[in-house]
């Protein structure tokens, strides 16, 4: 376990400096509408409701497969987000293209039951197909201090993951301070996380400009100290693609280039698609179309 | 912290492309003469001189010298106005009209801020977001103070001075100008202001704003000029009370033409802050710290934190930070919002930084620069710091006044406190840290005038700023800069 006391400590005031810096930057033209795509091509297309059903999803990986076909040269999602339940559908809608399966786990989205069921539900979705595990954390244990259980809870579905990718949410809303957020974030790099993941999106606030700019300087810590790389997925809240730019320039700007790819960078979204393909439409058109020309899936 | 080989990168790739900011909507005239008596008017002698854009070097304007005559003129149109409307008019009155200036600056806000870079070569992110909208507020501020004098010195009856004559730099022309003028006429003083030779635009602006505002003739007068046109204003035995800002030595040369005559004054002058960071501070803010503290205008900042001490369990980190964040700065036009550092003001200037980089070198400092791209035309330096550097050094004791930082570690508290008050300036300081015992113990240790604790650069009308032994005399800024435009009678 890594010694927490040697965590940097965290200033609000300076965060919210440097946010607001990010997003005063200025992105118009060719650089936006390389953003745009490169943001289609790091979201996790998500359903996580009670309500999903098989043919929800397939709808859904339709979406993912084919973003907005009225215009070439898109790329495809990085992956679809969807309960254990429903990998299996998922896989199935899915096969042939080069689309991920990522899977909330671990008594998604509170994380309250037994260490048991979580690796239970962590090989069920493994098993179905998953090839991406989205766990959470305990977050009463974290906030009772008690993070060797946290770290070895980590550590235990990473095993349980075998060779699909592990992202851990820290679920941030529920931390309370960024303090705990940088800590939250070292201690599950340690343990193995492949990504560390903002929020389950059930829980407000969900990710933040703040939040990530504290858990990207937390793998670039981790980075320098290991040599590991370790992705960033902001999920929640973000839905409109001016937003996303933001996190793309706070990303470009606190770790560089070799993350500025779908394999380390995602964005949990299920809304953000569209405007983002809304956003291309006028870059190429000039004038913005209604909101109908886009699928709704 | 282990440093691996492979450092992040932050070149190539995904780059932003270039968002200019318009220039469409500004005027700027061909030629201008001197603002006297609500007027603009031809030189005496009719001789003017260029006013350039250090980012292309390519002209701008021409502006008028100011003569000893025109000198008498101003000083006269600036004694008319006291004597006749402005020291009799009701202070609620004044107020009005300084507030009227306030509103109109803030109205032609884009206007002062892309003059202000094409003249001056710092960032429009900088000039639209920190110079304009802080000038505009010491207007607003001032303007309230116009009517309540008796309240921020109970008991006193606060009077003019008369006249006073200010000569300020290069390096926040608008926001100088405000600091000098919006105090003065405050307090019921006339003025006679010389902006710097580099970046004289703003303040001729400023000037049309003052006419528009229907300001009485007289009451403010803005001429222009280098060195004699300054020292003409400071001794000319109309100037009831010299304000100015700039160096240490035309500060010493200023005192010593005013020892002897009545005249008060307040100076303005360099400085080589402190900026300290504790091993138990914030990190990745208080980098952030630095680099808002040393390469905020090209550091052309007589409070920048130039000299940065670290406590050496974590200076290697805290250097390697630094020069990641230093590769994500992007250098060049200053007229691109997203440009952070612009062009460096004049060539003077440019060859006064390099001559310190190459002391710095001989010196036995190791230098590092970003590796930025940077244009070919104009004035440019690359954000530079040195380390191995010791209070010994050169770059380290004298003010820079460019993108250039010392950097040396210290142990203990009492190293750094008496390393930071090594200087014989005494401008501002900064202290990181997560503690706040730490904080208030430092920050009473510390012989400047502003120590920030946990950030950098803040600046805010209502705070008094100025400056300890060589930094200068006076307070300008708050209650504190009121009392430098009045005589306070029982």
């Amino acid at each position: 376990m890594p010694d927490l006391s040697r965590v940097p400590s965290v200033d609000e005031v300076g965060v919210n400096e440097r946010v607001a810096r990010f997003q005063s930057r200025s992105i118009k033209k060719a650089s936006k509408v390389e953003a745009l795509k490169m943001i289609l091509s790091m979201i996790d297309l998500t359903t996580l409701e009670g309500q999903d059903t098989p043919g929800k999803v397939r709808q859904l990986c339709q979406k993912a497969i084919h973003l907005h076909d009225a215009m070439p040269g898109l790329p495809h999602v990085a992956a679809v987000c969807v309960y254990p339940m429903m990998v299996g559908v998922a896989k199935e809608a899915l096969q042939g293209h080069d689309i991920n399966i990522a899977s909330v786990a671990t008594a998604f989205p509170s994380g309250m039951s037994s260490r048991e069921v979580k690796l239970d539900d962590t090989r069920m979705a493994v098993d179905a197909g998953a090839n991406e595990i989205d766990m959470v954390i305990s977050r009463g244990a974290f906030l009772a201090g008690e993070y060797a259980f946290v770290f070895d809870e980590i550590m235990a579905v990473k095993e349980a993951c075998g060779d699909a990718h592990l992202k851990v949410i820290l679920e941030t809303g529920e931390l309370g301070t960024l303090d705990r957020v940088r800590r939250a974030s070292v201690l599950a790099m340690h343990a193995g996380a492949d990504f560390i993941k903002t929020s389950t999106g059930k829980i407000q606030p969900a990710a933040t400009l703040q939040v990530t700019l504290v858990m990207l300087q937390a793998i670039k810590d981790y980075y320098y100290e290991t040599g590991r790389m370790v992705g960033m997925k902001p999920a929640g809240g973000i839905s409109n693609a001016k937003l996303a730019v933001h996190y793309l320039v706070m990303l470009r700007e606190t770790l560089g280039n070799a993350w500025m790819t779908p394999e380390w960078f995602r964005f949990g979204a299920s809304s953000l698609a569209n405007d983002a393909l809304m956003q291309l439409m006028k870059q190429s058109t000039g004038v913005y179309q209604s909101a109908d020309y886009f699928s709704k899936d | 912290m282990a440093i691996p080989e492979n450092k992040l990168a932050f070149d190539g790739g995904w780059e932003y492309a270039p968002a200019p900011e318009s220039t469409d909507h500004i005027a700027v005239k061909k030629r201008y003469g001197l603002f006297i008596d609500g007027d603009f008017v031809a030189p005496e002698k009719g001789r003017y001189f260029d006013t350039i854009n250090p980012a292309n070097e390519e002209k701008l304007s021409r502006v008028a010298v100011a003569s000893q005559s025109d000198v008498d003129k101003a000083v006269k149109a600036a004694r008319k106005a006291y004597a006749g409307p402005w020291s009799r008019m009701k202070p609620k009155e004044r107020g009005k009209y300084i507030y009227r200036i306030a509103r109109m600056m803030q109205e032609r806000a884009r206007e002062f801020a892309v003059i202000e870079s094409l003249d001056g070569g710092k960032p429009i992110r900088e000039s639209r977001d920190v110079d304009i909208p802080l000038a505009a507020a010491h207007f607003f501020y001032y303007a309230g103070w116009a009517d309540k004098l008796e309240y921020a010195f109970p008991g006193r009856t606060a009077k003019a001075l008369g006249v006073a004559g200010q000569v300020i730099p290069w390096n926040f022309p608008l926001l100088m100008a405000s600091w000098k003028i919006a105090p003065a006429l405050a307090c019921g003083n006339t003025v006679v202001l010389k902006p710097a030779e580099t970046t004289p635009l703003t303040a001729l602006k400023l000037a049309e704003v003052i006419a528009d505002a229907g300001l009485p003739d007289g009451v403010v007068n803005i001429i222009t000029g280098a060195g004699d046109t300054g020292a003409a204003i400071v001794t000319h035995p109309g100037v009831d009370k010299v304000a100015f800002t700039g160096s240490t030595n035309v500060g010493r040369i200023i005192q010593r033409a005013l020892a002897g005559t009545n005249k008060k004054y307040t100076l303005e002058l360099g400085g080589k802050a402190a900026n300290i960071i504790f091993a138990d501070a914030a990190i990745d803010q208080a980098v952030e710290g630095i680099v808002n503290g040393i390469f905020f205008n090209q550091g052309h900042v007589c409070c920048a934190g130039s000299r940065l001490f670290v406590q050496e369990s974590v200076a290697d980190e805290v250097i390697e930070k630094l020069k990641d964040r230093m590769e994500t700065l992007i250098v060049g036009d200053p007229l691109d919002k997203n440009t952070d550092i612009g062009a460096i003001n004049s060539r003077m200037q440019l060859e006064k930084i390099e001559s310190y980089l190459k002391i710095g070198q001989s010196e036995g400092g190791t230098m590092h620069q970003s590796s930025c791209a940077m244009p070919d035309k104009g004035y440019w330096c690359r954000p530079t710091i040195f380390t191995g550097v010791s209070q010994s050094s050169r770059v380290v004791q004298e003010e820079i006044f460019g993108p250039v930082l010392a950097i040396q570690t210290f142990r203990t508290y009492n190293e750094a406190l008496s390393k930071a008050n090594n200087t014989p300036y005494g401008l501002s300081g900064g202290v990181w840290t997560d503690k706040g015992s730490k904080i208030f113990k430092m920050t009473q240790g510390i012989r400047a005038g502003v120590v920030w604790a946990n950030t950098f650069n803040k600046f805010d009308p209502t705070s008094p700023f100025g400056g300890y032994k060589e930094s200068g005399v006076g307070r300008e800024g708050g209650l504190h800069g009121l009392g430098a435009y009045v005589k306070l009678e029982a």
